[in-house]
């Protein structure tokens, strides 16, 4: 099978996977079974593409013309890789889990549950391969609509309202925002297709470029760059694996990973180094870290904590891109992975706490620790690599980033990660403090428990055990990234 | 083939003729089943005259064998085809989807009646897109809109505003269409010719006159009143509401549709672009007028509570992204309108056929009373999803299609007006997200009230035409090949004056 | 003075306000449609002025003619568009006329003031209905 088939492939699959989910419905084993099954199916497929983009290709197809020049069409390349390998890494651990936390809480609707999963990861494996900005653009508006429901999963008002705000920011941004950007950057260029180096260079000069910039800094709203924040702490509401789904595994990483996309290949580094609104963008973003990570400190519940924490941490991806040095283009790269592996294991413990504990605030957690052993033990692995500390993936971004920062001497990013290092560390290690040696409250919440249910546990010793394993082998990430900036591996 | 070349005059004469023995069909359905053979028969026929267009150019048929411009000349031009097809597409496929919705809104002893009328105004608008000469176009728009009160006024069977509607309906459409014949007789009086081509060869030489420029404002203003351009729209709300339900499928995707063409076929081929949009200021009038109906009815769609209303104040909002094309005067631009003519059709007739699968179950078509249908008639409900997506432009859906090329024509005229009309475009887009939203929480969020008695699925009669158009109007926001290849040739022969 | 040779086209200048006034203020159904009727016929005869010359004949082969001399005739082409006109001006009204009737019966009076004021009434009864089941 040549490499081209194979990424079809990769798109077509959590999609075809979509009927014979909705046909078992009935049978809730088969239904799941055929769900893993596609997930690991999904994987291996993946994997296939792997040596082809360690060996530096760069396979294409187009499938047909959307509009006259711009065709439905995918091409492998390195970040694309990375975001499609961890997404569907990630997919078979966050099934595992949905399968624990969906029956282990007796959520209704699993059946639309699981189809609309598949097909938000067939979304993601598109927006992923995408070979241009078009047809990345179709696959961020499927990725939002196939989420919604998921999103307004429980059906109550507070889901209603919460579905509300977070199809109207991701909608209002990419069509009002977005849209405006990709069609303008057409007029512009006639083409949209991804070029090493951009597309903008010497085509379009003056401030309409930095609004051009703007447009779609702020169109890609999944990117959650403030004051588009808003839609990930109302989609709170969701179920855990959802959460999981959306701070890990696709949706925010969608959003980074369609920014990089957009310096790298649209706009291109160098073009943008002469560009002052790279610059203001640079400044919301470092903004962006600093305020939420400020907000996190004051939640108590935990799931807001680690919805907080999720918006500073992509605004790191956005401040690593816009440093604009080689190797902090690399340590965004790196990033997209590092926090989805750190950030699911946070989510997950957050559920199989609720699930097992009924607990939601962080001041229920005293000693927990104790009674969840594995959980906690996870939780904390995902908070260290969430600081950026080792032994987890978390330190190798981080490193490259302030690599970067201090190559370009970007005063001001440096400044602003060694600060907000700080108030991670504030906001998550407490967490991990009071888990382990403060005593357990003996009041009206109590109730005596133990771990979650096995698949829940398993998945979260998995993904903490994946973001160990990045720091200990960090050698094929380090090369995709390293070929994403046209450095030879 | 001999007959082939007969194609346009029997394009019309096929349901003219068809009409009149209509009446005469007694029994059940032999009315319905006679005028959808018909329906679909003139859609085949528009179709072949689609292909041989694109393949060889206009065709002109001369009625009688009268040279023009004496006799009658049928002329069928890219723009025409394209026109052809649609109305006949809509119409056969509303048709279809007639039977079991029009037994039960319309008394059976005026069913005869009923179809004659649907063929009657079929023929009348396909009179209008297909004839070469201007005194004819009045007299088919007349045939055609004389039986569209009617079909609406046979929505009074259940609800009396029809009527009222129906009565408000014939005042301004007589007005509009008086203003259109007083616009042709003084083109008459300066050019002595009332064949199109005809016309715009001999204007130029008369076209400073003040007596042009009154002829070319009368025109605009009684097309602009058939069109339902805002502020000329206050007939179409009550039409579409009360009208019965196939009958509102049915204009929404023809009439306004059939307007428009009107007003490119006068505005570009009869007084040419030089004239419209350089002499007179057509142009802009049209751009503020358009973007001022968009902006204004895709926000007051949003505070309306009846489903049938919604959508009407959406087609007034649709109206404008479709003047708002024109009002570019450049290829992209032309092409952005045309092509949404036709998406525009698929997309607001499927809307209005989803809605009428509802009115079949549950007898109302309020946003309350649809609670919790998403669950009780799945597939109605995510037809109407569907076609919603197509209304804000969601991607890979036929209203993406025009967004797109509207936007660009918006950036292409390179004026930081036209940015913001590109902006305005994908505000009004959002305020659509809001309005198709409303429908969609109350159908998927909202219980069905306690004690309702249960609502199945809207039967297969119904649900196959709904699906056929709505997965017409994602095929065609796929492949734009066709709907997009033809709305260019159109454009780029009515701008044939300038490029 | 040549505006005033021009006094046909006066007229139906006149006559199409008159007509189109009507239809705008008066609230009776009926009154509309005399003041659609009085529109539309100022338009016959603007297109029926066009055709006529002074002094013109019908467009008849006459002695003159077949003499040799040169005749001036009227243009038939308006008088015969107008005659379809008419036609399409009586369908007109008679399906006014229509709806007039059927809206008497059902709503007993012709005054759209009242009308609309009916159908207020409707709708306001209507939401307070809805309004008891939430």
């Amino acid at each position: 099978m040549t490499a081209e088939a194979i990424m079809l492939l990769a798109i077509a699959l959590p999609l075809a996977a979509m009927l014979p989910i909705a046909l078992t419905g009935a049978m809730p084993n088969l239904r799941e079974a055929v769900t893993l099954a596609t997930a690991v199916g999904l994987f291996l497929v993946v994997l296939q593409l792997l040596p082809v983009a360690m060996a530096g290709g760069q396979p294409e197809i187009a499938l047909f013309d959307i509009l006259p020049g711009v065709p439905f069409a995918f091409r492998l390349e390195p970040l694309g890789m990375i975001f499609a390998f961890v997404a569907s890494l990630l997919w078979i651990v966050n099934s595992i889990y949905s399968i624990g936390y969906m029956r282990g809480n007796d959520e209704s609707h699993q059946t639309r549950f699981y189809v609309c999963f598949a097909f938000a990861i067939g979304s993601t494996m598109g927006i992923a391969l995408a070979g241009n900005m078009l047809t990345l653009f179709i696959f961020y508006e499927m990725l939002t609509l196939s989420t919604y429901p998921l999103v307004t999963h429980k059906g109550s008002d507070a889901a209603k309202r919460a579905g509300r705000t977070y199809l109207g920011i991701l909608i209002s941004t990419s069509i009002c925002f977005l849209l405006l950007g990709i069609i303008w950057t057409w007029t512009l260029t006639g083409t949209l297709d991804f070029t090493a180096g951009g597309i903008l260079a010497g085509k379009a000069d003056g401030p309409l470029v930095g609004l051009l910039f703007l447009l779609y800094m702020y169109g890609i709203g999944k990117a959650a760059l403030m004051p588009m924040h808003r839609w990930l702490p109302a989609a709170m509401v969701a179920p855990t694996p959802v959460s999981a789904l959306l701070h890990a595994v696709a949706v925010v990483k969608a959003g980074v990973f369609t920014v990089v996309k957009v310096v790298v290949y649209v706009f291109g580094v160098e073009y943008l180094t002469a560009l002052p609104a790279s610059q203001w963008v640079m400044w919301i973003a470092c903004f962006t870290i600093l305020a939420a990570s400020l907000i996190a400190l004051r939640q108590d519940n935990l799931k807001r904590r680690l919805a907080y924490s999720t918006i500073s941490q992509l605004s790191y991806v956005v401040l690593a891109a816009l440093i604009l040095s080689p190797l902090s283009v690399m340590g965004a790269a790196l990033h997209i992975a590092a926090h989805a592996f750190g950030k699911i294991t946070l989510f997950f413990a957050a559920g199989s706490i609720y699930t097992a504990a009924h607990k939601t605030e962080i001041s229920q957690l005293d000693g927990i620790g104790w009674r969840m052993p594995v959980t906690m033990g996870a939780f904390a692995i995902g908070s260290l690599s969430m600081i950026g500390l080792p032994p987890t993936a978390g330190f190798i971004s981080k490193w490259f980033m302030l690599q970067g920062a201090w190559q370009t001497e970007n005063l001001l990013a440096l400044a602003v990660i060694a600060g907000s290092t700080l108030l991670n560390a504030a906001y998550f290690l407490p967490i991990v403090y009071a888990a382990f040696f403060r005593k357990e409250k003996h009041d009206g919440d109590h109730h005596e428990h133990g771990e979650a249910p096995l698949p829940i546990v398993l998945a979260l010793g998995a993904t903490a055990g994946l973001s160990v394993l990045m720091f200990l082998f960090p050698g094929d990430a380090i090369a995709l990234a390293e070929a994403l900036v046209g450095r030879s591996g | 083939m001999t007959l082939a070349i007969h194609y346009p005059a029997l394009q019309v004469v096929l349901p003219l003729l068809a009409a009149p023995l209509c009446s005469l069909m007694r029994g059940r359905d032999f009315a319905w089943a006679f005028a959808t053979l018909v329906s679909w028969l003139a859609f085949g026929i528009a179709v072949a005259l689609l292909f041989a267009v694109r393949a060889d150019g206009a065709i002109s048929y001369h009625l009688g064998g009268w040279e023009p411009p004496w006799g009658i000349e049928y002329r069928v031009d890219a723009l025409g085809s394209y026109l052809l097809a649609i109305v006949t597409l809509i119409s056969a496929v509303s048709l279809s989807f007639a039977r079991l919705s029009v037994a039960r809104e319309v008394r059976q002893d005026q069913h005869a009646l009923f179809y004659t009328m649907w063929l009657l105004c079929l023929a009348g608008m396909l009179g209008i897109a297909i004839t070469g000469d201007a005194f004819n176009i009045f007299v088919f728009l007349e045939v055609s809109s004389l039986s569209t009160y009617a079909l609406v006024a046979m929505g009074g069977g259940g609800d009396r505003r029809a009527l009222t509607a129906a009565y408000q309906y014939l005042v301004l459409g007589t007005i509009g269409a008086t203003f259109i014949l007083i616009g042709i007789g003084l083109i008459y009086m300066m050019t002595g010719t009332l064949n199109i081509l005809d016309m715009s060869e001999r204007l130029p030489a008369v076209a400073d006159t003040r007596t042009i420029r009154v002829a070319a404002g009368f025109l605009t203003i009684g097309i602009a009143l058939k069109l339902a351009l805002f502020p000329l729209h206050v007939w179409l709300p009550n039409a579409y509401t009360y009208a019965p339900n196939a009958v509102s499928a049915f204009i929404a995707g023809t009439s306004t549709k059939v307007s428009l063409y009107l007003l490119l076929r006068f505005s570009l081929t009869v007084f040419g672009p030089t004239f419209s949009f350089g002499k007179l200021p057509l142009n802009e009038i049209l751009a503020v007028l358009a973007v001022a109906a968009f902006l204004i009815f895709s926000a007051l769609a949003i505070l309306q509570e009846n489903v049938k209303r919604l959508l009407a104040y959406s087609s007034i909002a649709q109206v404008g992204y479709m003047v708002l094309g024109i009002s570019f005067a450049s290829v992209t631009g032309l092409t952005a309108g045309i092509v949404h003519l036709f998406n525009h059709a698929l997309i607001k007739t499927g809307l209005f056929l989803c809605v009428a699968c509802v009115a079949y179950r549950i007898g109302s078509v309020r946003i309350t009373a649809m609670a919790g249908l998403g669950r009780q008639m799945p597939f109605t409900m995510f037809a109407f999803v569907l076609g919603g997506f197509g209304l804000i432009g969601v991607p890979l859906t036929a209203g993406f299609v025009t967004k797109w090329y509207l936007i660009m024509a918006a950036l292409e005229a390179g004026t930081s007006l036209g940015l913001v009309a590109a902006g305005l475009v994908l505000v009004s887009s959002l305020l659509a997200v809001i309005y198709v939203w409303k429908v969609v929480e109350s159908a998927y969020f909202r219980p069905a009230p306690a004690g309702s008695p249960p609502v199945r699925e809207a039967p297969l009669a119904l649900l196959v035409p709904t699906w056929a158009l709505i997965l017409a109007s994602i095929y065609f926001g796929i492949d734009t090949r066709i709907s997009v290849g033809v709305a260019r040739d159109a454009a780029v022969a009515l701008l044939g004056g300038i490029s | 003075m040549t505006w005033l040779g021009h006094f046909n086209y006066w007229i139906f200048v006149v006559l199409m306000m008159i007509g189109l006034y009507i239809v705008i203020s008066r609230g009776n159904l009926v009154k509309k449609i005399v003041g659609l009727n009085v529109f539309q016929t100022s338009v016959f005869l603007l297109y029926i002025s066009m055709g006529k010359i002074w002094d013109g004949t019908a467009p008849i082969v006459t002695d003159a003619l077949m003499d040799g001399r040169p005749v001036a005739y009227s243009n038939p082409v308006p008088h015969v568009l107008i005659l379809t006109a008419i036609v399409v001006g009586v369908a007109t009204t008679a399906l006014g006329l229509a709806f007039v009737v059927r809206i008497k019966e059902s709503y007993g009076t012709i005054e759209e003031d009242e009308i609309q004021h009916m159908d207020e009434e409707a709708f306001l009864a209507r939401s307070e209905h809805l309004g008891g089941q939430p």
